[in-house]
């Protein structure tokens, strides 16, 4: 190994968000993490496993059950030069918290004349699978996307985890963590050194020409399932993952669309205003006479999360609905 | 004391029985993988939404909380229809769409479990202000968690009820832990009725092990509130047996057995049936003869839910708004 090499191991989603954070919060004491059960308990779904153990409860913070304290902790915190990382447990709570999201955090810069600096990063874990229901199950990105002044990624394995989370935390911006929690548990070769993922770039998956799939988190893992089943009938698929949600990549998507002139975009967030809305827009704008076939969009049924598991299982967009589109958009 | 009669004993006994049932049983289900999603079962606490709910009329309202099994048994709910919303089936109570968090049955003014901690007192001071705009001599009780006392949301309720004088009741169930995190980590004070004063309301402290003394509380608040006296809040100490979800602890052990043992010496339910004994209220048959009819009832419940259907997949999308008539869609 020379010494630009560094080593490599098999990590897990929730591993790489919990020692990225320890990596970084090691390199700068600015750093410190809040959040409800984040202390000695490491977090409901383990991503804040073992910082208390290291860096105590100065720098990692049980808070009580105030989400919109928790948010407003981080601004006024990150607003007075430190580089707060706060926890709201279930993304169903960022809805609690919404006014110092969107009204504070999001917009003090601005509001301001740009004299503020808001170097905040909120981490939340979302996604529906889990018989969970309506509160505890939601995928809300699209409305945090619709919010000037914020910066939302969606990390969909592990790798892309550790690099969106390291931009974040560097980011003089509030940014939005979005974690999934069928995600938590999958791995995938990850560095062990810190390196950053630019926020805003996308990730061309797989390369393919007979259609383009622009998949969104964990939608992407379902998006290969579904391109390894075509690809027996001869069918190629590209899948585009955006990985950050706001700043949104066109040129990579729009690029895909020019090459392949079929599009599938999927989420697992309500289909009706959905990101998937905006990437369909986008496309269209970018890539008009290029394409062959209206644009096939893929996400979840306008209904709240169902809890029992006979309904669910039809509410998730998965493989199949993702196969069933690309055949679809191409006719056969 | 006031005087409290046999029969209140026998029905709070009754009511106790009932939650403990249901809660262990789902417990044993959750256990067998046949209950999906979160489980927050009630197991120990049992004397609060006994005695809260032995003081309210069938027609008053209840708010409750992720933790709300017990608070629906206690407001007369149908084990059947209880255990069929946690399969998932479509013979539940929400027809299998809400589950355990949002089980809720208007019918008994019970409205609603709620994923949301603290959403469920605001809701209750609408219900309260329902109440007195119709002058129907109702009563709404929201009940919630000591870590609930740490969100906007109750602290709103608490303020808006008081400022108008609303016929409520605040019933805090401390039972010293919000999920992992114990109580003294959260909050500066140690009595969470400490806060009631704070938007002038009368607060006390009850011990809520203790189901008699929980109703005598609850009488009293009850009464006021139907008075047209305002608002008052309880506090109730007690403890969960089980863990924040589900029966097993998380690998992480937040609490000492120790702890645990201390209060199970204190379990409401033993507690009432030796004190009923004493006074020649029930005798050990006596005690015997209602777990054996309310195990039968579960029983039966249990058999309901797993012979009933699940819902269609057609049922995603109904229910999400009511239906207008004459409207376009
Ligand atoms: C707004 C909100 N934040 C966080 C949670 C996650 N959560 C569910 S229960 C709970 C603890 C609640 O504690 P308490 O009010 O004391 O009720 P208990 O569970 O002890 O009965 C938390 C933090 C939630 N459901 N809603
Ligand atoms: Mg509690």
């Amino acid at each position: 190994m020379t010494a630009t090499e560094t080593a490599v191991g098999e990590k897990s989603y929730v591993e790489a968000v919990s020692g990225t954070i320890a990596q970084l919060m090691r390199e700068d004491d600015d750093i410190f993490v809040a959040g409800e059960d984040v202390g000695a308990f490491g977090g409901v779904f383990s991503t804040f496993l073992g910082l208390h153990a290291e860096f105590g409860d100065r720098r990692v913070v049980d808070t009580p059950i105030s989400e919109q304290a928790i948010v407003g902790l981080g601004i006024g915190a990150a607003v007075t030069g430190l580089r707060p990382i706060v926890d709201l447990m279930f993304m169903d709570f960022v809805l609690v918290a919404m006014d110092q999201l969107a009204n504070q955090a999001a917009k003090l810069k601005y509001m301001f004349g740009g004299e503020a600096t808001m170097p905040l990063t909120i981490t939340t874990t979302g996604g529906a699978g889990l018989s969970a229901a309506a509160q505890h199950s939601q995928s809300l990105e699209a409305i945090l996307c619709h919010i000037p002044g914020l910066k939302v990624v969606f990390p969909s394995n592990a790798y892309d985890m550790k690099g969106l989370l390291v931009s974040c935390v560097r980011e003089d911006n509030p940014t939005v963590v979005v974690k999934n929690k069928l995600l938590l548990g999958t791995s995938c070769p990850v560095p062990d050194d810190l390196y950053a993922i630019p926020l805003g770039v996308a990730d061309v998956v797989k390369e393919g020409r007979d259609v383009t799939i622009v998949a969104v988190g964990r939608m992407v893992n379902e998006a290969l399932v579904a391109a390894e089943k075509l690809a027996a009938d001869g069918i190629e698929c590209e899948i585009v993952d955006p990985r950050t949600l706001q700043p949104f990549d066109t040129d990579t998507v729009v690029a895909s669309a020019k090459k392949t002139n079929r599009i599938v975009v999927v989420h697992e967030a309500v289909q009706f205003g959905g990101i998937g809305a905006e990437m369909t827009a986008q496309i269209t704008e970018g890539a008009f006479d290029y394409l062959d076939a209206p644009i096939h969009r893929i996400g979840a049924p306008f209904a709240p999360v169902p809890f029992s598991p006979a309904l669910e299982q039809h509410y998730v967009p998965n493989a199949a609905k993702i196969e069933a589109g690309v055949r679809q958009v191409l006719g056969r | 004391m006031m005087d409290i009669s046999d029969d209140v004993l026998r029905d709070l006994h009754r009511r106790m029985v009932r939650i403990r049932q249901f809660e262990e049983g789902a417990g044993k289900l959750a256990e067998q993988a046949k209950l999906p999603g979160f489980l927050h079962l009630y197991v120990g606490e049992e004397a609060v939404a006994a005695g809260a709910c032995a003081a309210l009329t069938d027609e008053d309202q209840i708010t409750s909380t992720h933790r709300g099994h017990g608070h629906l048994v206690a407001k007369g709910g149908d084990f059947r229809r209880m255990m069929a919303e946690l399969m998932g089936r479509a013979t539940g109570y929400c027809k299998g769409k809400g589950g355990s968090m949002h089980i809720s049955d208007l019918s008994l003014g019970m409205l609603g479990a709620n994923g949301i901690v603290g959403a469920g007192t605001p809701i209750a001071v609408g219900a309260a202000f329902a109440n007195r705009y119709r002058d129907n001599g109702k009563v709404a009780l929201a009940f919630f968690g000591d870590g609930a006392t740490n969100i906007g949301a109750f602290h709103e309720a608490a303020n808006m009820a008081c400022a108008l004088h609303l016929p409520i009741v605040f019933m805090c169930e401390n039972n010293g832990y919000g999920e992992f995190t114990p109580r003294e980590k959260t909050m500066a004070i140690t009595d969470v009725v400490d806060r009631a004063a704070g938007y002038g309301m009368p607060g006390v402290i009850v011990d809520g092990m203790d189901a008699v003394a929980v109703y005598e509380a609850a009488v009293e608040a009850v009464a006021r509130a139907r008075a047209g006296d305002g608002p008052t809040m309880i506090e109730a100490k007690t403890y969960r047996y089980y863990n924040h979800h589900g029966v097993q602890n998380m690998g992480v052990q937040y609490r000492t057995d120790d702890e645990i043992e201390a209060w199970k010496k204190r379990d409401p339910i033993s507690g009432l049936e030796a004190r009923m004994a004493e006074l020649g209220v029930m005798s050990a048959d006596d005690a015997t003869a209602v777990w054996a009819e309310v195990e039968a009832e579960l029983g039966d419940a249990v058999q309901f839910a797993e012979d009933s259907p699940f819902p269609e997949p057609e049922a995603l999308l109904s229910d999400v708004y009511t239906v207008m008539e004459g409207a376009a869609r």
